[in-house]
């Protein structure tokens, strides 16, 4: 068995984030790049389930639509422990584009299990997965919170609005994994680290394709006003505002 | 040409989030001059259908299947994407919840049609067609134009206010087959979350931090939400040492939600915890450190012991509802 994890390379959590460009383009300058948290931990999952020896998994790869640039992020995860990498030597100017470009490197490698994260912290879309898997032509569970292996197949933990429930479906599949898929996200050993420089990274070239959307500018948030404070002790008058001010409660 | 509006329902009911949807898509229909049209699928009473042209839709679409009571994203997806050629959707706009998410981008490559995910306002321009999101967990805002025909858009939640604007009801009942190889989802077992104010729907959400100290802590927390009706939360640190369960967990890696009140107890207010929180339309802190960041984001901040604080909040808020 073979599973394939989706990677985005977006700028650390912590990030402030500036636009050059006359807010047209995000300012590069002096981001730190990381794995999108999601997929670390899609990746995780991937690896345990990797290691528990019954499971049948072979290997894990890590596919990513990025430039060159990307490729330092690349070989992070390769440390924790993925096999291979794919990447596809493109910009991403939106989802479709780099779900289009996935499906076409990936598409004749025979991927049993797809692991995507539900969202990439830059664009906030949560729409790589199920695009790519219409692409692929293939069936799809989202909100992922667990995935398992056992002696009948695969186990999927999914958590829609209100219920959680079991599911299964045939492979190949897609999974967008959320919250759950697994606890911490797995760190690089020196060992780790030193294995990765020497794993293979495939590079693929594009399709040209044409983008379906295009971000025309960036807006920084409207700064709140200013915190009112209340003090401790008249902690009462705090709820007297919410309640006859601003009727939330 | 039409507005084509997915609509989940559960166990044949709507929620609120639903009529926010109908409400935007409406107007949205009103912006372009076409008819707005409410799909869903499963077993919904005829006066729960009514209620959605209250909120302004001209036609409710009812596609009822015993194969379609769970949810296949593949198959459901193709339903949808049937029904919008067979109207001529121009927007097709679903919610950005679990089911939004896991059906609008099968959709936009089955259509071909451009999607953006989670926006916040009506478009800004219909010509051009360009709308408003947030990025980067909240850290901005982005202008995305749409540049295909069909354009797919799904709809966070509480961004939009509810709409009053009855239209006579009419519905046409679908009949449309679901494609046999296309149901593949098998559902081996349902867990149901029952008696809980769920933290995606609810209007108010207190949430403690490791500020809150210990497990047994959480009485006068959970005593506060209960007397407002509201949903508990907690910081990442907090789920992660088993202090509270694992679905409470709010932030970049935990649930992303937009109450209309959200009480930071004990939280220092973290960028992750804030890419989760930051849409709610009004933050109050406590917090013992008058420096915490949690501040700058709050409207009403209250320096203090959360275990002194709490009990007076919760006197207040009895009082309040004495009155
Ligand atoms: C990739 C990544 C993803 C992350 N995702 C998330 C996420 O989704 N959600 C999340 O929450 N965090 C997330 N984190 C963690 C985040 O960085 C913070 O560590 C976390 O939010 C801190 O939680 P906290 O505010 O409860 O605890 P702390 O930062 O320890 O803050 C506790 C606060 O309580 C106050 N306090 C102490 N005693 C009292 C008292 N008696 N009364 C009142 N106040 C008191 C303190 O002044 C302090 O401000 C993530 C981190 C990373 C790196």
């Amino acid at each position: 068995m073979k599973i394939l994890v989706c990677m985005s390379n977006v700028p650390d959590t912590t990030t402030k984030v500036k636009f050059v460009d006359d807010f047209k383009k995000l300012d590069n300058n002096g981001i730190q790049w990381v794995i999108n948290p999601w997929d670390e931990l899609a990746l995780t999952r991937a690896l345990e389930l990797k290691d528990d020896l019954g499971s049948g998994v072979q290997t894990v790869t890590v596919a990513h639509v990025g430039l060159a640039g990307s490729e330092p992020t690349i070989r992070k995860a390769l440390a924790i422990g993925a096999d291979d990498a794919i990447r596809i030597n493109a910009d991403a100017p939106d989802a479709y584009v780099v779900a289009a470009q996935l499906a076409e490197a990936i598409r004749n490698e025979n991927f049993d299990m797809i692991f995507c994260g539900i969202e990439s912290s830059d664009h906030n879309g949560s729409t790589v997965g199920g695009m790519l898997a219409e692409f692929l032509g293939c069936a799809s569970v989202s909100c992922v919170s667990n995935v398992k292996l056992d002696a009948g197949g695969v186990v999927i933990t999914r958590e829609l609005g209100g219920s959680k429930e079991v599911v299964s479906v045939p492979y190949p599949f897609v999974a967008i994994v959320q919250k759950g898929i697994a606890n911490e996200p797995r760190i690089a050993a020196m060992r780790g680290i030193m294995m990765a420089r020497t794993k293979p990274i495939k590079v693929v070239e594009p399709r040209p394709l044409d983008s379906l959307t295009e971000v025309i500018s960036y807006e920084m948030p409207v700064p709140r006003a200013a915190c009112k404070f209340v003090e401790a002790e008249n902690a009462a008058d705090l709820i007297s505002l919410l309640h006859n001010q601003d009727k939330v409660i | 040409m039409a507005v084509l509006i997915y609509l989940e329902n559960w166990d044949g009911k709507f929620k609120k989030l639903s009529f926010e949807l109908v409400s935007y898509a409406s107007k949205i229909a009103e912006m372009l001059g076409s008819q707005s049209l409410a799909l869903t699928i499963g077993n919904v009473e005829e006066q729960e259908l009514e209620k959605l042209s209250v909120h302004g839709a001209d036609k409710v679409l009812h596609l009822k299947n015993e194969k379609l009571d769970t949810l296949d994203e593949q198959a459901f997806s193709n339903l949808v994407a049937d029904v919008a050629r067979k109207y001529n959707a121009t927007v097709l706009v679903l919610s950005n919840n679990n089911s939004g998410k896991a059906l609008a981008p099968r959709l936009s490559v089955q259509l071909k049609a451009g999607l953006v995910s989670g926006v916040s306002k009506l478009p800004v321009s219909v010509s051009p067609f360009v709308v408003y999101k947030k990025v980067y967990s909240g850290k901005a805002y982005a202008n995305v134009q749409i540049k295909t025909d069909l354009k797919i858009l799904t709809l966070a939640q509480n961004s939009f206010e509810l709409i009053h604007n009855p239209k006579p009801y009419v519905v046409e009942h679908l009949n449309i087959q679901p494609s046999d190889n296309l149901l593949n989802t098998k559902v081996k077992e349902v867990q149901k979350l029952t008696g809980k104010v769920l933290l995606s729907d609810a209007d108010i959400v207190v949430s403690g931090g490791r500020g809150m100290k210990s497990a047994d802590n959480w009485g006068p927390l959970v005593e506060l939400a209960d007397l407002l009706g509201a949903a508990t939360a907690c910081s990442r640190p907090v789920s992660d040492e088993g202090w509270r369960p694992h679905e409470e967990h709010t932030g970049q890696t935990g649930k992303i939600i937009a109450p209309n009140l959200y009480f930071a107890i004990g939280i220092s207010g973290a960028t992750q915890h804030l890419a989760g929180i930051s849409s709610s339309k009004i933050i109050v802190a406590v917090n013992s450190d008058k420096d915490a960041p949690i501040f700058e984001a709050a409207q009403y901040g209250i320096v203090g012991d959360a275990m002194k604080v709490l009990p007076k909040l919760v006197d207040a808020v009895k009082e309040l509802k004495l009155r």
